[in-house]
């Protein structure tokens, strides 16, 4: 778990994952090192305080060269939330995301699809299924150029489809991947859905699935 | 030298900008007829320093590439002097 200044979805996910029988470790932004891991999480929050543009700052933390370097080399990245927009401004994922369509921090369990199982967070999932996970947020409004979109459609790297709109994302998307597919992005909070107690278990499926991806490649 | 330089970020036109949207629909509401086609940027002001104007732009351009702007979705228009 990377931890930006302003990050405060961490320990949801380090909770999460030791749950699922993982172990986790917190880096600070400024460390040049991921000391080893398997899979690094970017979480939700604020990071940098959101300041200039969501995650704009953050891409220019000095643990970020050793993330682009782990995602360049294969291994599991992983942005939730502001997470996903560190990613999208680091340009480890195409495209941005803007205000909501409609102005409201939007904070509501949603239904989200699943759109391929081919993608680290999702290769446990099968395509079609309806997941119930929260999201969390004022700038989830994925939008990309017309070129790329179709690139993300024709190589199926639309992780996750909201079905029913919640901000104005471009084509329903909620979640997208890299050409490699081991970097991934998604708006929704699938550690905040790990127990029936708090409304939903459906993110445990997707954090088991990035645990196995984690061990898939881990170089040998 | 030291050059002042405002930089104005802007949506790129055929950009959604619902800060825009609502101000506009709001307008009406408050007496103020008339008034369309609003849209919400930032403005930000620095000085640079620079052998000259043009050095001073070609670094600015830069800056606005590399962080002042989100390129996917946002243009600069630089004021340099």
């Amino acid at each position: 778990m990377v931890l930006f200044p302003g990050s405060n979805c961490e320990h949801d996910v380090v909770a999460a994952i030791e749950g699922l029988g993982g172990t986790a470790e917190l880096v600070w932004h400024g460390d040049r090192s991921l000391h080893g891991v398997d899979v690094v999480v970017l979480p939700g929050g604020f990071a940098h305080g959101d300041y200039l543009r969501p995650g704009a700052i953050a891409r220019f933390s000095p643990v970020m060269a050793a993330v682009t370097d782990h995602a360049a080399a294969g291994g599991v990245v992983i942005g939730i939330c502001n997470g996903f927009q560190v990613l999208a401004e680091a340009g480890l994922l195409p495209g941005a995301l803007q205000k909501n369509r409609g102005l409201k921090f939007l904070c509501r369990t949603v239904e989200l699809r699943v759109e391929t199982a081919r993608s680290a967070l999702t290769t446990e999932v099968p395509v079609g299924t309806i997941l119930h996970v929260p999201i969390n947020h004022f700038e989830g409004n994925y939008t990309c150029s017309p070129e790329t979109l179709a690139e993300l459609r024709a190589d199926e790297r639309v992780v996750f489809r909201y079905v029913d709109n919640p901000n104005g994302s471009i084509d329903d998307i909620a979640g997208i991947c890299s050409t490699g597919r081991n970097v991934v992005g998604l708006m929704p909070h699938p550690e905040r859905a790990c127990d029936e107690l708090t409304g939903s278990a459906d993110g445990r499926p997707l954090l088991r699935s990035l645990l196995t991806a984690g061990l898939a490649t881990r170089p040998a | 030298m030291k050059f002042p330089v405002l930089v104005e970020v802007k949506l790129r036109e055929g950009i959604a900008d619902p800060q825009g949207a609502t101000i506009e629909r709001a307008l009406p509401a408050l007496g103020f007829a008339g008034v369309e086609g609003v849209r919400v940027g930032k403005a930000i002001r620095f000085m640079v320093e620079a052998p000259d104007e043009t050095a001073a732009r070609a670094l600015v351009t830069k800056l606005c590439e590399r962080f002042l702007t989100n390129p996917v979705i946002e243009d600069a228009d630089i004021t340099v002097g």
